[in-house]
């Protein structure tokens, strides 16, 4: 903990931390300064903000652009398994459909990345290898993230070395609550660093921060500690994804990109399951960061069954006549 | 008490999908008229969207709904009759109104309706022994087969009966374990809705029977062709409709039954003939004598 109490803080005896980018390098020279910065962020309008995505999921997204729609939301689809239960056979067969969503139909957008626990992220990378889909694996002690450091950067270590490419960690709810932001701070600083080349998504489970003015926060923290992404939720939580915490998440990234120059993607998880779902959260990024962000690289939807009913509506636009799940997998 | 200048409460029915009543999703509503033209209602006027919700409402009800055992399901039936049995003179009223009938035959009809909820009840744990067989084959095995449900039934009920046909078309395909997706008579939707509200207050899961008021013309092709439905019952389709509605049908191979030419007499005996098209038969080989 960087504490001007704490004598190892004294300057010379730092070591030598991440800087976040400019203009915010100097927000995290302590604790105070982080929580001054941190709560000194514009106050969120809880009720401007579920008025403005209630209207926004007014908008109605029709034929061609309907059509449009499903095809990007699918290719923007982390496809997931995250289940005690997990088998290699069970992420094989999920890879297979991640590179052909839809056999009846070979023009079908493949998804985006598969994303599995660290032990099974060898098994997707073999089953995955060529398609330039990625491997996406949870670590840090997912999803409760209650272990000690040494562990979580042990955990990351290891789903990285059996072939992940994209990292999705937990941030460490308990300290954020308890308002060691710094702490969070430093552990989202050092499993970047321990992710190497792979990309990382900072969960930031916003159905146990209980307010959008700590989902602000919390993204702000994960963008200054250099996160990829911005995930909504691990999915074991309700509630999940909802659109005013996608709204706000947005926000925060539009304006980080505006202060720094930096982009960071987001990533909705849990609770998705409709197509409908998909085009509202489709409608909220385009209306709030901006075209840049309607892109794979950029925004992904953490989902497993949502891919069944982008399939089933991306028949029945094909076909004209409505599909039934008789006409997709059993995940 | 407040005398002759009370203001009515005019009524705009709704829907009956998935145990609620929703409105139509396009908020459409239509007149029903008596057989003199007079108002009687306002009711929902159903869209392919609504019909797309009850389907997946009556997929869902499908797996508890099949695997009842049949004297549950027989219970559940008989528990229709005896709710439609305390709303005897409501029903006789409407369809005394609805199909401009005498009040001894709107009784009548009501009485044969009632009647045909406990002949269907009796039937779901019999069905198994008339239809099932063991079948005397050349080999060390216990063959046998069994009559099972086919799933989601489209049903596009009888436009003149408005309750005896409507009973005549529902009850065989509750009574083999199958759900329902009904689009009533267009002209006479009355005693449909009411039937609805009997339903939701009896023991029948929410999802196994869904009402839809509203056009069989516009809602038979999306039913027809909806890919999640397992067979439709083309009784109540517009004419000269059905050939058309039989060949979108063909294309997910459901089971059909054709329209008869002129509505027949629903008073008649229907045997089994209205039960049999929802029924898949499974034979299991069963090994023995080793």
């Amino acid at each position: 903990m960087t504490h001007v109490l704490d004598p190892d803080a004294l300057p010379g005896a730092t070591p030598a931390v991440h800087a976040p980018l400019p203009p915010y390098d100097d927000v995290t020279r302590s604790d105070s300064a982080f929580r001054g910065f941190l709560h000194g962020l514009p106050g969120v309008d809880q009720v401007g903000a579920e008025a403005r995505v209630a209207q926004l999921g007014t908008r109605s997204i029709k034929t061609t652009s309907k059509a449009w729609a499903i095809d990007t939301a699918i290719s923007m689809v982390d496809l997931t398994t995250l289940e005690g239960a997990d088998t290699p056979g069970k992420v094989r067969s999920l890879a297979a459909k991640a590179r052909q969503p839809d056999p009846s139909d070979p023009a079908c957008p493949k998804v985006a990345a598969v994303c599995v626990y660290g032990d099974l992220a060898g098994v997707a990378r073999d089953a995955l290898a060529g398609t330039g889909i990625h491997v996406a694996a949870v670590a840090t002690a997912f999803p409760s993230g209650r272990a000690s450091r040494a562990v979580k950067i042990a955990d990351v270590r290891d789903a990285v070395e059996n072939g992940a490419d994209e990292i999705d960690m937990v941030i460490d709810r308990g300290a954020f609550l308890t308002g060691r932001y710094l702490d969070v701070f430093e552990e989202i600083v050092a499993v970047k660093e321990a992710c190497g080349d792979a990309h990382l998504k900072v969960i930031l489970e916003t159905g146990e921060l209980k307010t959008l003015d700590n989902v602000r926060r919390a993204s702000w923290i994960a963008m200054l500690a250099g996160g990829d992404f911005i995930k909504t939720s691990t999915g074991k939580v309700t509630p999940a994804a909802t659109l005013p915490v996608g709204l706000v998440m947005l926000e925060a990234v539009r304006d980080f990109r505006i202060a720094t120059g930096r982009q960071v993607g987001f990533k909705p998880a849990g609770g998705i399951k409709t197509t409908k779902d998909a085009v509202k959260h489709l409608v909220l990024i385009n209306e709030t960061a901006g075209p840049d962000w309607l892109d794979p690289d950029w925004f992904r939807f953490g989902a497993s069954s949502l891919l069944n009913d982008l399939l089933l509506q991306r028949q029945k636009l094909r076909t004209g006549h409505y599909s039934g799940p008789d006409y997709v997998s059993v995940d | 008490m407040i005398g002759n200048d009370r203001l009515a409460v005019r009524k705009t029915y709704k829907l009956y999908v998935n145990g609620a009543f929703p409105r139509s999703e396009s908020g459409r509503t239509y007149e029903a008229t008596d057989a003199k033209g007079h108002f009687l209602a306002n009711v929902a006027q159903a869209s392919r969207k609504d019909a797309r919700d009850a389907v997946v409402a009556a997929r869902g009800a499908f797996p508890k709904w099949s695997a009842a055992t049949a004297y549950n399901r027989g219970q559940v039936l008989y528990r229709v009759a005896e709710v439609m049995e305390g709303r005897h003179l409501q029903f006789c009223e409407e369809v005394a109104h609805g199909e401009g009938l005498s009040a001894s035959k709107a009784r009548a009809a009501v009485d044969a309706a009632i009647d045909r909820w406990v002949w269907y009840a009796g039937w779901t744990d019999k069905l198994a022994a008339v239809l099932g067989s063991a079948n005397p084959v050349a080999g060390p095995y216990f063959d046998f087969s069994l009559p099972e449900p086919t799933g989601v039934v489209a049903v596009l009920a009888p436009q003149q009966s408005s309750l005896l046909g409507l009973v005549s078309v529902l009850a065989p395909v509750l009574a083999t374990g199958s759900t329902a997706v009904v689009v009533t008579s267009k002209d006479r939707p009355i005693p449909a809705v009411t039937l609805a509200e009997v339903l939701a207050t009896s023991d029948v899961p929410g999802g196994v029977v869904n009402l839809l008021t509203g056009d069989a013309g516009e809602l038979g092709p999306w039913l027809a062709e909806h890919a999640d439905v397992d067979a439709i019952d083309l009784t109540g389709a517009p004419a000269g409709r059905a050939m058309e509605l039989e060949r979108e049908a063909a294309g997910t191979i459901k089971r059909v039954i054709r329209p008869p030419a002129t509505e027949p007499d629903w008073t008649a005996d229907p045997g089994l003939s209205r039960m049999t098209p929802f029924l898949e038969t499974k034979t299991v080989w069963h090994p023995m004598g080793v």
